[in-house]
């Protein structure tokens, strides 16, 4: 298939795929900030959705302070922002647009309504009468939207650039996520109690609710409690969202995916863009869970990220945009 | 002036219900039968779909409040334009002998030039037109074809006795645009009103993207056995990019921009996934002057540099070819008729409108004095821009088109204005005659074919004649009634 073809399919689906995840943490951080809790702990949450997107300097260039409404604002309807919701919706279909002929009918339409709607739910006033039912809805069009990929389009390399695109960008996403989200902790919490000072009740629950937000932002909440059948430990959370394979949004499975459809596409099986898939891919499986935290989750993150952006170019090179024969 | 519409005789009036032509009996009935409120709400059901399948093209030059190019749908309308299985047939002659006449034209013109040297076309007309591709001249192409797809404007207007009397109003050999919204419209009808295909015999359209795969296979110069067919887009901002990426999907082809291609060794190829991929035929929906920054326009990034070397070569087709411009400029429309009698010996079947040329010093005079009622169009204009119609334009205007003639006669022909012939179509008032042409496209390959019909374009305001779809006119079904 063309190049530039393949190019506008993995795109398509990285941006589908960004704005859901927009949609869960602007949703996590929406329902925690309806819970009683200090203003400190509140701008400290948006600012986390702000620095995982790399965000925080356009933003405040615009905001002085750091307001729910505004962040919300700014993520959801600025068109200005790369990364807005808006923004990543018009990037997917501006890019199916491109390949429409490629896609099938039921992928095109998905696309083009998601558009039309989010246009209208945004100029109509229902995002703001109602968040949470608007992001429910991005992510709903983005289940929808994965959905009548796998269930429409031939299984040939127009499906494998898609999926690729989908789990590569879910592995980049969820990677922030956590990262940010540790951080934090460490930052204004961690300091003293969690490991080995006294729990006191209130930072008890105070970790409940944290840990859970990011567990309900990846849907993790009731696998959670499936997998480990235990109250919520950092750790564990943090086992559940990189190194378990059966968890759809952790880096584990996420690679998985990366690398069985790059196999599909690959004709140099030699080439460095398998290699660098594999390796990360057989560290995630072979990993554990204490060995990366006593290393320190912030370094391991952020190597992670850059490899993540590396195979990203790689792939790009290689088949999305490879230079005159 | 005399006024001819499609579906009655005799339009109705108040208190006077009409009379109605035979081949719209059983479609009157119909009509008479629904309810206005059904109507209604089929005509918002067309819209949403039209909207959500993203059926839209783009209005150069306008922004939505986004700031993004403005993709607009064109208006569709319920009522289909009827053509009696009888008329078709002799239209249908009338087109496969004037593209036949056309193609010798062209191959002519970059040959032996006959035409000229009988003194049947002024040699001037065709060497100082600014379409003559001298690049072509000698280039040999495969099956000497050069317009493969042609859209063919036909209007209609009354004749003396009243009767309705087909005209060409132009040839369009470049890249003609609207097949899609030909095949668009009858989807819709068919889904919106099954039953009205149950009690007609409407010739079917939906084959026309295969008519137009094996028309580009055999223009294919190579001997593969395999042609590999691409359609070259000049990308998706472009007005007609809907059609484009159609065409492209219904034919199972790729659609590539310029920057998908390059050539090496005098062949073309695409950057494709798993490397580079020969490519022989072209359908190119980009203009002449983009298609290779070698040797027409430097600046152009649409096209692919060095493909002149490998169409000349042979080693690519280029459908439509190259320097087709010179047989569709409004200069050399008058001499058609001349060219089929000149190439084929035959009397034309399809009537020519009435055309002064203002180069010749008469044709200057009279028009001046008759601009009031007389359509004066550019040469080289296209898409309903660059046009007078004298009886809907004001002092002004007129004005400043007599200047505007008098400082380069040669670049305008003024014709007739032609009472098109009108049709009922939905409008804010409730069903009125509007004004229509309509575009057959002709597919010349091994043999010269088309599908039955064309794209009815309508011009929605009251009283316009302009159908262009970036002048605000809206398309029709058309149905061709079999026996």
């Amino acid at each position: 298939m063309l190049s530039r073809t393949a190019d506008h399919l993995f795109w398509m689906s990285r941006y589908m795929e960004r704005a859901e995840n927009t949609a869960r943490m602007l949703n996590v951080s929406y329902e925690t900030s309806l819970l009683p809790q200090s203003a400190a702990a509140v701008e400290a949450g948006w600012e986390g959705i702000l620095s995982i997107s790399e965000l925080l300097p356009s933003y405040l260039a615009l905001y002085k302070t750091i307001t729910p409404r505004d962040v919300m604002e700014f993520m959801v309807k600025d068109v200005d922002n790369p990364s807005s919701i808006i923004s990543c919706l018009r990037a997917a279909r501006e890019n199916a647009r491109a390949v429409r002929g490629t896609l099938t009918t039921e992928v095109w339409e998905t696309q083009n309504q998601t558009w039309l709607e989010v246009n209208r739910m945004l100029k109509s006033g229902e995002f703001e009468r109602d968040p949470g039912q608007f992001f429910e809805w991005v992510k709903f069009r983005s289940h929808l939207s994965r959905g009548v990929t796998v269930g429409t389009m031939l299984m040939d390399e127009s499906l494998y650039f898609m999926r690729m695109g989908t789990f590569l960008e879910r592995a980049d996403n969820t990677a922030r996520l956590v990262d940010v989200k540790f951080h934090a902790m460490n930052n204004d919490f961690f300091g003293a109690p969690q490991y080995g000072g006294a729990e006191t009740e209130s930072t008890q629950e105070y970790d409940f609710y944290h840990w859970s937000a990011i567990l309900r932002s990846v849907s993790g909440f009731e696998v959670y409690r499936k997998v480990y059948r235990d109250v919520i430990r950092p750790e564990r959370v943090a086992e559940l969202l990189i190194l378990r394979p059966d968890m759809p949004r952790s880096l584990h499975a996420s690679l998985n995916e990366v690398l069985s459809n790059l196999k599909l596409v690959a004709h140099d099986l030699d080439s460095d863009t398998l290699r660098d898939a594999g390796r990360l891919l057989s560290e995630l499986a072979f990993g554990r869970i204490d060995e990366i935290l006593a290393t320190g989750l912030h370094a391991y993150l952020t190597q992670f990220l850059d490899r993540v952006n590396v195979l990203g170019g790689r792939i790009s090179r290689e088949f999305l945009m490879p230079s005159a024969a | 002036m005399r006024q001819f519409d499609e579906m009655y005789s005799r339009l109705p009036a108040t208190g006077d219900a009409g009379e109605v032509r035979k081949h719209y009996a059983a479609y009157a009935r119909w009509l008479q039968a629904q309810d206005p409120q059904t109507m209604a709400a089929r005509r918002e059901e067309a819209e949403m779909i039209f909207r959500r399948v993203g059926i839209t093209f783009a209005v150069y030059g306008d922004k939505d409040e986004d700031g993004s190019g403005t993709e607009r749908l064109i208006p569709f309308d319920l009522i289909p334009r009827v053509i009696a299985a009888q008329e078709w047939k002799s239209m249908e002659a009338g087109l496969v002998q004037r593209v036949t006449a056309l193609n010798r034209f062209i191959h002519d013109v970059y040959h032996d030039q006959e035409i000229l040297k009988a003194g049947v076309i002024p040699r001037e007309q065709i060497e100082n037109n600014a379409q003559f591709r001298p690049e072509m001249v000698g280039v040999d192409v495969p099956n000497n074809i050069y317009s493969h797809i042609s859209g063919i404007d036909i209007v209609r207007a009354p004749d003396s006795a009243g009767n309705g009397e087909y005209y060409v109003l132009e040839d369009n050999l470049r890249v003609p645009s609207g097949v899609s919204y030909m095949l668009e419209d009858r989807k819709m009808m068919m889904r919106l009103f099954p039953d009205l295909f149950s009690q007609h015999r409407v010739a079917p359209v939906a084959h026309y993207p295969d008519l137009l795969l094996e028309t580009l296979r055999a223009s294919s110069p190579a001997t593969t056995a395999e042609p590999t067919v691409v359609v070259l887009t000049p990308g998706m901002y472009n007005s007609a990019y809907f059609e484009h990426a159609f065409l492209a999907q219904q034919m199972g082809v790729e659609l590539v921009e310029g920057q998908d291609l390059f050539v090496k060794d005098k062949f073309v190829y695409m950057r494709t996934t798993r490397g580079p991929k020969r490519v022989d035929v072209i359908y190119r929906r980009v203009d002449d002057d983009f298609l290779d920054p070698n040797v027409f326009r430097p600046t152009s990034t649409l096209g692919c540099a060095g493909l002149m070397e490998a169409y000349k070569a042979g080693h690519v087709a280029i459908c439509n070819a190259v320097g087709t411009g010179v047989a569709d400029d409004k200069s050399i429309y008058p001499y058609v008729p001349d060219m089929i009698k000149f190439y084929l010996g035959e009397e034309p079947i399809l009537k020519n409108v009435p055309t002064f040329m203002c180069r010749k010093p008469e044709d200057l005079q009279y028009t001046l004095a008759n601009l009031k009622d007389l359509v004066v169009k550019e040469v080289h204009g296209a898409g309903g821009y660059g046009m007078l119609v004298g009886p809907a334009s004001t002092k002004e205007e007129i004005e400043r088109f007599r200047a505007a003639l008098l400082a380069n006669p040669a670049g305008y022909i003024a014709q007739p204005t032609l009472s098109l012939s009108s049709c009922p179509t939905f409008v804010e008032s409730g069903i009125a005659p509007r004004h229509i042409d309509l575009r057959p496209f002709v597919l010349s390959g091994r043999t010269v074919q088309m599908v039955p019909g064309g794209l009815t374009r309508v011009a929605l305001k009251e009283g316009s004649l302009v159908v262009n779809s970036s002048q605000g006119g809206g398309t029709k079904d058309t149905w061709i009634l079999q026996d």
